[in-house]
């Protein structure tokens, strides 16, 4: 079968089979690996990308139900001249050290963002719930979210 | 904070160069590349905990769409490849070498543990692959199950494999047992547990993945690999695969999303994917699958330990006794032994002066996912019964626990304990006193009292930790039993320009190496940082490693960098001296970045020499050599000894059982430090897998060897939500077996964790102790078996 979605801006047709999952749509056919698989049990976020401008963990979803849609990846976040703030504060705080999980967090954290602009330290760390880091022991993320949400990201 | 600077970079928190890359998707883990002519690998793994192969039928799998290749025990077998086995040869008291049970990559006969692997299918996509790893019939012969270690050696239990008689690998002491015993009966009081150390899944985010590319033509191999240590796993998978020889095999890696140890083993996947790649002449891919991972990534800890403290009447320690049992799994992995003897063992005695230790550690195969080293490795174990002993002690003698910490804490070094380690530098009485100052253990009774009135039973623990570090001193190592001394490699390369690369066989994973190590190189040579490369995750670049393990990469990967800087100013004053007309090397000085002949305005920058040594014209009529490179090996003639004091305060709701961190207080020495800010960041990564141990994750099998435990659904990961804000703080006394003075800090936090949490738990319940995980459920039912 056929997709067709925008994928950072960029319009997109793709021949899939139907149990094709989107983050296998967009790792395998558009290249895009910074999207990543963490588990099989959708419990790590690693995968989360926006579709639509909502945070989705994109291998809980196939790519056929992402027909039409507007589908935004870690590759797509900055507007290709400078980071955006939560990028940056992802690295100005140290809130990543091998870097697997962090497109995930970093999505899911401009989600957060979008949808509570000034979080308190423990609704970040609640919001967090569904993205796991096995490095960085969260300390360092909270903050960078929190230095971002400052910065008005 | 350190208030530690070393130099213009070296020694503060500059940013990480690796972040770009991760923080816009742009990083290359091995997944992430797809290979001109791809194929993809799937496993199919033994349901079965024990039992033989009666029959395989590939048939339907091998006429599937897009299969290549369907491989098996026997294939492997017919193909006269190597079996794994372990890397460390411990003896048994009796001086018999320790048994290492056959270890097929694919099993052959027999499968031992749920997800030992029984065949292999090779197909043009991945699903393809998976598809036909479901048309595969076996018919398996059930066996009994050993999966507890006091089960496994229990007379009558099923034998795992036929040269490990009562499943023992190896019986092995250590330490002096008839001054132990002496101490002992000299004793007023003697302190005994009996306790686990839960089995953990080591979890790195990035699952395990291979991708191997065979050159029919030049009989070359190259292995993408998600690894820890591509130097030494190259040289290890040659020798036990035979599959080709070293100087035909390259392993790459390049972005590799954690390890925590689990990616430091050859491991059957990788054999196979080597020789999968050989049987098709088409690139293989394996990606681990999260639910994979946990059946087959090597499992850590899972001791049983029956451990004893002998007191006198002042409280002054006396000795230790220790038996332990260590499960192994059902096979042996490359570190497998390693590391409950040596890395546990020698260091039962912590922070304290005590006369007599003896340690017995009889190594136990079960049906269960082989077990290796995993953050921290043997240390934490050792750091747990030691503090928990304490703990104890005191509980039942009457003592305050930090009282009876500080008058048994080493205060004079170096000093050689009764273990055989010798402590270098340290400062035990200034780490106690600061942790405690900052948590305020003075004011802990009030605070108790404050949340009684809130219904909730507070309490306090301590753990003060000592690890050794930095592998490693070859001497050492290799009166061990170590067959390779773990020394370290370094090669610099000065370009024409001025850039500067580093080769190391360090192998960064998360921990900040392409940072670090260009801030000291950046400020040997007094150029700017972005002008130093580091390079490192592929054989065909440095000439040597040993990996990142065992919190080396500092004391011995950059110890190695500090020696070839040396060399590089030496040679670069030589040219300089030529081309400054100086008579000797000693007129010309060297300070930030310029080479001045002495008592002249004469001068050359770093760069102007790089291109003069590299171009070779104006040098070409001495006798020096044209370029300006060198390269160095550092062995250390010691471990490096961080260690620490960890204070935790928990409230417990007594109505649920839920134990919640209040608070957390972390004082560290890890001697100099090369980034503050990423030293702090690997604190805060070993104490969330410490907590995790204590409060969270498990590792869980039934009797029949299935494992329970088995995903993310099921495994408690910790997350966010489950920690408040740590505090940590840094008081650094320099080792001395590096020319940096650095301890290494990638394993301190899951090391002194643990102890501090479950001695707050038992503070709070006052009880005299409680296993691992302390879980709600556990929790509840033990506030409801006391009077707490």
């Amino acid at each position: 079968m056929k997709v067709s979605l925008t994928v950072n801006g960029q319009a997109e047709t793709q021949e899939i089979e139907p149990r094709t999952l989107l983050v296998h749509l967009l790792r395998d056919q558009l290249r895009l690996t910074g999207t990543h698989v963490g588990c099989d049990t959708s419990q790590c976020g690693a995968c989360v990308v926006h579709v639509d401008g909502v945070a989705v963990k994109s291998c809980t979803m196939l790519a056929a139900q992402a027909e039409g849609a507007e589908v935004t990846t870690i590759e797509g976040l900055s507007d290709g001249a400078n980071l955006h703030p939560m990028q940056e504060a992802f690295s100005k705080a140290h809130g990543l050290q091998c870097g697997f999980c962090t497109p995930g967090m970093i999505m899911t954290a401009t989600d957060l963002l979008r949808r509570i602009p000034n979080p308190d330290e423990e609704t970040i760390r609640k919001e967090l719930e569904g993205n796991i880091c096995r490095c960085t022991g969260y300390q360092n993320i909270v903050k960078a979210i929190k230095t971002a949400a400052e910065a008005g990201a | 904070m350190s208030d530690q600077v070393l130099g213009k970079t070296f020694g503060t928190p500059v940013r990480r160069v690796e972040d770009s890359r991760f923080i816009q998707g742009a990083g290359n883990f091995t997944d992430d590349v797809i290979h001109p002519g791809q194929t993809y690998m799937a496993f199919l793994r033994s349901p079965h905990a024990h039992a033989d192969i009666v029959s395989i039928d590939t048939s339907a799998a091998e006429a599937a769409a897009g299969v290549r290749k369907v491989l098996t025990g026997q294939d492997y077998a017919d193909a006269g490849l190597g079996m794994l086995f372990c890397g460390w040869g411990s003896q048994s008291q009796s001086g018999e070498p320790q048994k290492m049970g056959a270890y097929p990559p694919l099993a052959h006969g027999r499968v031992r543990y749920v997800g030992n692997i029984v065949a292999a299918v090779i197909a043009d996509s991945r699903d393809q692959a998976k598809d036909a790893v479901d048309l595969i019939e076996v018919d398996y012969k059930e066996l009994p199950v050993a999966v507890d270690v006091l089960d496994a050696v229990k007379d009558g239990a099923p034998q795992l494999h036929d040269d490990a008689p009562g499943n023992l690998v190896v019986d092995w002491v250590h330490g002096d047992k008839d001054a132990t015993e002496a101490a002992f009966a000299a004793a007023s009081d003697v302190v005994t547990l009996e306790l686990r150390n839960n089995r953990m899944v080591p979890n790195a985010m990035e699952t395990r993945a291979t991708n191997a590319l065979y050159n029919h033509g030049r009989g070359e191999f190259t292995l993408h690999i998600s690894t820890q240590n591509p130097h030494g796993l190259k040289t290890f998978t040659s020798v036990l695969t035979q599959i080709a020889p070293e100087h035909k095999l390259r392993l790459v890696a390049d972005d590799v999303g954690g390890g925590f140890g689990s990616k430091a083993f050859v491991y059957a996947e990788d054999a196979i994917t080597l020789f999968a790649a050989r049987e098709t002449r088409r690139p293989v891919k394996w990606t681990c699958e999260r639910s994979e991972a946990f059946l087959s990534d090597a499992h850590g800890r899972d001791h049983w330990t029956k451990a004893e403290l002998a007191l006198n009447a002042e409280g002054k320690f006396l000795g230790v006794r220790v038996h332990t049992l260590a499960n192994m799994g059902a096979y042996l992995s490359t570190s497998a032994t390693l590391v409950p003897t040596y890395m546990s063992a020698p260091l039962l005695t912590g922070q304290y002066d005590i006369a007599a230790v003896h340690g017995q550690v009889d190594c136990v195969f079960t049906n269960t996912v082989p077990v290796d080293a995993y953050r921290g490795a043997g240390r934490p174990e050792a750091a747990y019964v030691i503090e928990r002993l304490v703990d104890a002690a005191a509980f039942q003698t009457g003592r305050d626990p930090s009282q009876l910490r500080r008058q048994n804490m080493i205060t004079q070094f170096p000093h050689t304990t009764a273990g055989g380690l010798t402590y270098d530098n340290c400062d035990f009485h200034t780490l106690l006193d600061k942790a405690s100052e900052a948590i305020d253990y003075a004011g802990f009774p009030a605070r108790k009292a404050e949340a009684k009135a809130r219904g909730k039973i507070r309490g306090i623990g301590m753990s003060t930790y000592i690890e050794a570090c930095g592998f490693g001193p070859s001497k050492i190592i290799g009166s061990w039993g170590g067959q390779a001394g773990p020394w370290e490699s370094s090669e610099i390369r000065v370009l024409p320009t001025g850039g500067v690369e580093i080769h190391t066989g360090c192998m960064n994973h998360g921990q900040g190496h392409e940072t670090v190590f260009a801030q000291y190189v950046s400020d040997a040579f007094g150029v700017p940082m972005d002008q130093v490369e580091l390079l490192y995750g592929d054989t065909d670049r440095g000439q040597h490693g040993n990996g990142t393990v065992g919190s080396r990469s500092g004391p011995v990967g950059l110890g190695a960098v500090a020696m070839t800087c040396t060399k590089i100013i030496t040679k670069a004053k030589t040219v300089v001296r030529h081309t400054l007309g100086a008579e000797s090397d000693d007129e010309i000085e060297f300070a930030d970045g310029v080479f001045t002949r002495t008592g002249t305005n004469l001068a050359l920058k770093f760069a102007e020499v790089a291109w003069i040594a590299n171009a070779g014209i104006t040098i070409a009529d001495t006798d020096v050599e044209p370029g300006l490179h060198a390269a160095s090996n550092f062995d250390p003639e010691n471990f490096t000894f961080p260690s620490g004091c960890y204070i935790c305060e928990v409230e417990i709701d007594p109505d649920t059982g839920v134990v919640d961190i209040a608070d957390f207080v972390v004082f560290d020495d890890f001697g100099n430090l090369g980034n503050p800010m990423i030293v702090e960041g690997q604190v805060h990564g070993g104490v969330v897998q410490g907590i995790g141990q204590a409060l969270l994750e498990n590792t869980v099998y039934d009797e029949t060897g299935q494992l329970l435990s088995g995903s993310f659904m099921d495994y408690t990961m910790p997350r966010a939500d489950n920690f408040p804000h740590f505090r940590v703080g840094m008081h650094g006394t320099p080792a001395t077996a590096n020319p940096m003075g650095m301890k290494g800090c990638g394993e301190a936090g899951a090391i002194g964790a643990p102890p501090a949490v479950v001695n707050a738990v038992t503070n709070a319940l006052n009880i005299d102790h409680i296993d691992m995980p302390l879980t709600a459920e556990k929790v509840w039912a033990k506030i409801n078996s006391t009077s707490a």
